[in-house]
């Protein structure tokens, strides 16, 4: 019998074109988004080394990051993004790659469009110069963040320089309890292993509670394993992933769908598969997650309080905590829920699917946004945004006091204007708490859809429990 | 890309772990289509005041750590995002060499595709590294790749592991995609293959 393999090595090996003595491999890339911050650079370099694109219907361009998420109509007002923006539908063009418009109602988040236009398969291998393609492996795709120089290297070769990555499996056994979301658990499975923890490894996640989850919430999973330091998340492909794709704009049809499907069902990890490294979590024992520090790790219940320096025997632990408070602007030992917000952030690829908005729409229906705080929705997609607006939901955060935006990164990276000012503290659905990440000096909580709602109708952090 | 041979410099110490790519160079800085002039903003929230002062504190403000070209770390530098802009940033400033105890995966990619080596070598050794760099202008390192080796102010050396292809590539500084493209008969094989096995995937070029 041939040796047991993992999910990851299925997909490693059948993409690896050529392997060197010191076991760096070449691998084939099957997709490829592109917007518009990391890639001007990657097709100057094309341009000076006169390359063409190999394989121009393998890629996406889509801008997101830097766009406005009001007065689409109208010219963007900041120079530089304009720019930006007109360079990505200028190479589009120059170089014949599939172009996303900004008003296409496709438009959105690069790792929202990715699986809503059936472009992101199982089993294949796809790239985004941006971190949390990671997101992707919800369907079973093997999905990893470049760099600008590597976007110039697939594009000109449809293929990059890799070493293969460790195998690490997180084993999620239970049913999430009442009011516990899956980003609640990514959450906490980072406060357990740490923004190291999944170093050189690609994360397959298993058990009950993965099994049992939309494939939305397996996104929200996925996307923040980058925040554990891991090259990729993972999901088998099951019954639920092919029910999601089919139909799908860009998805195989007819004969060659059927045959799909019976491809991907070889891809789960045979029985047996080795992984070398193992951790396991119980769910039923997870509560409602909140951030208090500066690094996606530093996630606390929301029932605890803030961290006491002084309980912390190393010192560079210590040192961190101390400084992540003083940024943070928060007491040792303070209450979480004690912790008053200016701003909620609801968007973003971890929390700006459908389901994301259901969640945020059923806490704040009929509730008011408190006097105190500026609250923004963002849907992912121009797709999204239509489907909420059809449900309805749309009026739900608009009587309770909520902005309702146009699709795009917003305040995940603030670039486009959407923006925290010093000092200021918000509640968001995001993935990343760094300093400065929401604007310089700006303090950012994580949480779920709900929590953010919940935060943003009590004007402070606080179990949304109450609310369901 | 630049070659990298061997750099003698001052090298700054930023004992931080975890110090992002967000820390390294701000998200609103990389509304730039160009790869060149970042170095002014490396480390901006960190190196001026909101109102664009310098922060007399901040290690690269210091005298002889304005022309730093190395640098000593703590742990898991560069996590973060995937933005290149990162080592474009140190790259500007002038830094060509980064020393931990370990990197982030991405970063760890960018920046030996930019020509900057970075070494990781056990914490004991980066804490002795860290002492010499706190040394300013009296403390200088010689990294020297060829000989995988770098050597301490008071003339002692430490040896670091680099992979074999990545040294070949630094050293004669080397770009990927004319590498690639030499294997053009093997990638044209692999479509062929790729296309008849999982036709929804791959295109016949
Ligand atoms: S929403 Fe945030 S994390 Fe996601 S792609 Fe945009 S900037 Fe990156």
């Amino acid at each position: 019998m041939a040796t047991a393999k993992t999910l990851y090595d299925k997909i490693w090996d059948s993409h690896v074109i050529d392997v060197q003595d010191d076991g760096t491999a070449l691998i084939f890339i099957d997709r490829h988004i592109i917007h518009e911050i990391t890639s001007a650079q990657a097709f100057d370099g094309l341009r000076e080394a006169k390359r063409t694109v190999r394989h121009p219907e393998l890629h996406i361009l889509v801008p997101d990051h830097n766009v406005p998420t009001a007065n689409r109509d109208k010219e963007i007002e900041n120079e530089e993004s304009r720019l930006q923006i007109d360079v990505l539908k200028q190479n589009a063009i120059a170089f014949k790659l599939p172009y996303i418009e900004l008003n296409d109602v496709r438009q959105g988040i690069v790792h929202v469009i990715g699986p809503e236009q059936g472009f992101t398969l199982p089993g294949l291998t796809l790239v985004c110069g941006d971190s949390h393609t990671a997101t992707h492996g919800a369907l079973g795709a093997l999905a990893f963040g470049i760099g600008t120089s590597e976007v110039e290297h697939v594009l000109a070769t449809q293929t990059l320089i890799q070493r293969p990555s460790k195998n690490m499996r997180i084993t999620v056994d239970g049913a999430l309890p009442r009011g516990l979301t899956p980003k609640d658990l990514i959450l906490a499975i980072i406060a357990k292993i740490g923004t190291a923890g999944g170093t050189g490894c690609v994360i397959e996640y298993a058990g009950k509670a993965i099994e049992d989850m939309s494939i939305e919430g397996r996104m929200t999973v996925c996307n923040m394993t980058i925040e554990a330091g891991a090259r990729a998340g993972l999901v088998a492909p099951d019954q639920k992933t092919f029910d999601y794709i089919k139909g799908r704009p860009m998805a195989p049809k007819g004969a060659l769908w059927e045959q799909a499907v019976a491809f991907w069902k070889t891809l789960p990890s045979d029985a047996g598969a080795r992984y070398d490294k193992e951790v396991t979590l119980a769910v039923s024992a997870i509560e409602p997650q909140v951030s208090w520090g500066t690094s996606p790790q530093d996630v606390l219940p929301i029932l605890a309080n803030v961290p006491n320096p002084a309980d912390i025997a190393d010192e560079a632990q210590r040192r961190s905590v101390e400084r992540a408070l003083h940024y943070m602007g928060l007491k040792a030992g303070q209450r979480l829920t004690d912790i008053h917000v200016n701003k909620v952030f609801i968007g973003s690829c971890t929390n700006s699917r459908i389901e994301d908005m259901r969640a945020a729409a059923a806490v704040a229906k009929g509730r008011k946004v408190a006097s105190s705080v500026y609250a923004m929705v963002v849907p992912g997609s121009g797709l999204v945004k239509h489907q909420a607006e059809a449900e309805g939901l749309d009026r739900i955060f608009k009587e309770a006091g909520f902005d309702w935006r146009e699709p795009g990164c917003s305040m995940c990276i603030a670039m486009n204007g959407d923006m925290l000012q010093p000092g200021e503290r918000s509640a968001s659905t995001s993935n990343r708490n760094f300093e400065g990440r929401q604007g310089p000096g700006g303090r950012t909580h994580l949480v779920s859809p709900a929590m953010a709602a919940a935060a943003a109708i009590d004007g402070h952090l606080t179990d949304v429990r109450k609310f369901l | 890309m630049q070659k990298f041979t061997r750099v003698d410099g001052v090298a700054a110490p930023m004992p931080m772990i975890n110090i992002d790519t967000d820390r390294i160079i701000p998200a609103r800085f990389l509304k730039t289509i160009k790869r060149t002039g970042l170095g002014k903003n490396l480390f901006n929230d960190i190196r001026y005041t909101p109102d664009g002062r310098e922060i007399a504190d901040f290690v690269l403000n210091k005298g002889p750590y304005r022309k730093a070209e190395i640098i000593v770390a703590g742990r898991n530098f560069g996590c973060g995002s995937s933005r290149e802009h990162a080592p474009w940033a140190l790259l500007d400033f002038g830094i060509r060499c980064v020393i931990a105890e370990d990197f982030a995966d991405i970063f760890y990619n960018n920046s030996f595709k930019n020509g900057i080596l970075l070494i990781k070598l056990p914490a004991a050794v980066v804490a002795k590294l860290m002492d010499d760099a706190e040394k300013g202008s009296n403390a200088r390192l010689t990294v020297d790749l060829e000989k995988q080796e770098i050597t301490r102010p008071n003339g002692e050396t430490v040896k670091f592991d680099i992979d074999p292809f990545r040294k070949h590539c630094l050293l004669n500084g080397l770009d990927d995609i004319g590498l690639t493209l030499q294997k053009d008969a093997k990638i044209k094989g692999y479509e062929a293959t790729a296309s008849s096995q999982t036709p929804w995937l791959v295109p016949p070029h």
